[in-house]
């Protein structure tokens, strides 16, 4: 089926000219039909425009053919639901937005249609991206394709779920704290946290300004990498996107040095506080497996110490509520969006807000007003951004040593929808080891390596790497997945 | 599977939040139904994020941000932006090119 496809499969297929890619994303639509009653990944989805597109695709080509200058040409990829794309809804997943409609493309977005890209669908998340599950969103909870009993993870729950099910080639999500690993952990697909400052995040609806950051879902690492590349750069409409070369991402993998794709002699580290607490003995299984696999492929494993990982979650939760308390002041029912009338501005923007945010919401927007309130400010606020320095000087003393780092992406695997939808703070403590990586502005990467064998839920290995180094991740990444069977499993939908 | 430990500072639990008040700085109507809610979570949740007061921080710089950037400018000159009607399209409420607002001054 054409829909199962990876992107390097398609770029081949597409090229001979065997396929053709309107009946690749005929091949994605009719999934959607069949499975989507049951997951719900897609809020929704536009098909005569992304068939329209898919039939400029084949026009380009037969007529120019396929070039290195359009990687995704005539590939299907579909798009979290916070991200602008021009003339289609953006909900972020809230009843806040109303019936709003993008006026512009987010640069990602016009990334993507010059690569060639079939850009289709609203993908399902976590209202404002926050959130663990997927339960949080207006527009109902999305399943698991492995169980549709249990959650896809969260917040680009719809992203995971979309992909691992087929229903696209690849997506785009964007991960605050874990938003996109954790899930691609918990539906069993590669989710890819670029370093922040890697990828414009104009057109990104923002929710905590010094940890959002846009990246991508696919089926393998070597289609993460030909992503990458593409949506990668610099962008003068993000002030916080640096100005940074883009490697070519997909030829450091491919083979094109001449020892191959390699991992020999490259050293990868084994933080011991990621193997402690509430991790999961079936998920410890199957990560000390992969580690011991990574050793055979030729790393050399060693272990280092990130000694303040039991400060993460609760330094996360401070600075990520409290930029959020700020971002979505926006939402005020004046220039965009659903409003609720009052006797005066103040009263027509609590109404408007009250009514238009959901419970996880409000409680992060309460608690981030709280901690930057006169006088919890230092005690909270200033505190919290002190251990985030700790934290990331963790990392770069760690990677003194070594080129990367691995652990497994979520403590444990997917778990039953409504389970810890009634405890925050639990529901917050399942990103503990997702958390760190955009505290500390470094780049990270979910891959499947296992299952768990009853029921059959896939588990996620996490490669972290240095601040732009996804060169390295992916390589490590690359090497692990071509010697394992574990992303080429498909969920019986 | 194994729950992750959850410390709960419970002193922190029952002192609570004046949700009331912080609601209004955030612009939030909340029901009398949310207030008591939130305040009992938002109690758990800062007693566990009260171990920060663990660290001893006196002599660390804060991060406000994790690349170390500073000042992006660019030179001042007009460059084409969203059209006005585009701005617009969103506009619960507009008329004459503009958003339509309740009465500031009286």
């Amino acid at each position: 089926m054409l829909n199962q496809f990876t992107i390097s499969d398609l770029a081949a297929r597409l090229a001979r000219r065997e396929v053709s890619a309107r009946e690749v994303m005929q091949s994605c639509l009719d999934q959607i039909t069949r499975v989507d009653g049951k997951l719900h990944a897609f809020i929704s989805h536009n098909d005569a425009d992304a068939l329209a597109q898919a039939e400029a695709a084949d026009k380009l080509l037969a007529r120019a053919g396929r070039d290195a200058s359009r990687p995704l040409l005539g590939v299907p990829v579909a798009i979290k639901d916070v991200i602008a794309v021009k003339d289609q809804p953006l909900n972020c997943g809230s009843k806040i937005l109303g019936r709003y409609v993008s006026p512009y493309d987010a640069t990602v977005i016009e990334k993507l249609r010059a690569a060639g890209a079939i850009v289709f669908g609203r993908l399902n998340m976590d209202e404002f991206a926050m959130g663990s599950s997927t339960e949080n969103s207006a527009f109902g909870i999305t399943r698991n394709p492995w169980d549709p009993a249990r959650i896809p993870g969260g917040s680009s729950g719809g992203s995971a779920a979309a992909v691992a099910a087929d229903e696209t080639i690849a997506a785009l999500g964007s991960d605050t704290g874990g938003s996109i690993r954790q899930p691609a952990a918990l539906c069993g697909c590669v989710g890819l946290k670029p370093t922040y400052g890697r990828v414009s995040r104009y057109g990104l609806v923002a929710f905590a300004s010094s940890l959002d950051q846009i990246g991508t879902f696919t089926k393998s690492i070597q289609d993460a990498a030909t992503m990458l590349n593409v949506i990668s750069g610099h962008d003068s409409r993000d002030s916080t996107s640096v100005r940074q070369p883009v490697p070519n991402y997909a030829a450091a993998l491919d083979g094109s040095s001449p020892d191959g794709p390699t991992i020999k002699g490259l050293k990868l580290g084994l933080p011991k506080e990621y193997l402690v607490g509430g991790l999961d003995a079936e998920v410890k299984a199957a990560m000390d497996a992969a580690v011991q696999q990574l050793g055979k492929l030729g790393a050399e494993i060693v272990e280092i110490s990130l000694p303040h990982t039991d400060y993460a979650v609760a330094t996360y939760y401070i600075i990520a509520t409290a930029e959020a308390s700020a971002n979505l002041a926006r939402f005020d029912g004046i220039r965009y969006g659903a409003r609720v009338d009052g006797a005066d501005p103040i009263e027509l923007y609590g109404r408007t807000r009250g009514a238009g945010f959901g419970a996880e919401v409000k409680r992060r927007i309460i608690l981030g007003t709280y901690v930057l309130s006169s006088g919890y400010y230092d005690a909270y606020y200033l505190r919290a951004q002190k251990v985030r320095t700790l934290i990331r000087n963790d990392f770069l003393k760690a990677f003194e040593k070594v080129d990367a780092i691995v652990t497994p992406t979520s403590p444990t695997a997917a778990f039953k929808i409504g389970e810890k939808s009634d405890d925050p703070l639990q529901m917050y403590l399942s990103d503990i080891f997702t958390i760190s990586c955009n505290l500390a502005g470094i780049c990270g990467v979910s891959l499947p390596c296992g299952f768990t064998p009853s029921p059959k839920l896939p588990i996620g290995l996490q490669l972290l790497g240095k601040p732009f180094g996804e060169e390295i991740i992916l390589r490590f990444g690359h090497a692990y997945e071509q010697s394992t069977p574990w992303h080429k499993q498909k969920p019986l939908l | 599977m194994a729950a992750v430990e959850t410390p709960i500072n419970r002193e922190h639990a029952q002192s609570g939040v004046d949700v009331k008040y912080v609601a209004h700085l955030a612009r939030l109507a909340l029901t009398p139904d949310e207030e008591e809610k939130l305040a009992a979570q938002l109690g758990n949740i800062l007693g566990y994020v009260g171990k920060l007061k663990e660290l001893d921080v006196t002599s660390v710089e804060p991060t406000a941000h994790a690349v170390p950037m500073v000042n992006v400018a660019r030179p001042d000159e007009i460059h084409p932006s969203l059209p006005h009607d585009d701005a617009l399209r969103n506009a619960p409420a507009k008329a004459n090119g503009l958003f339509i607002v309740p009465k500031i001054v009286e």
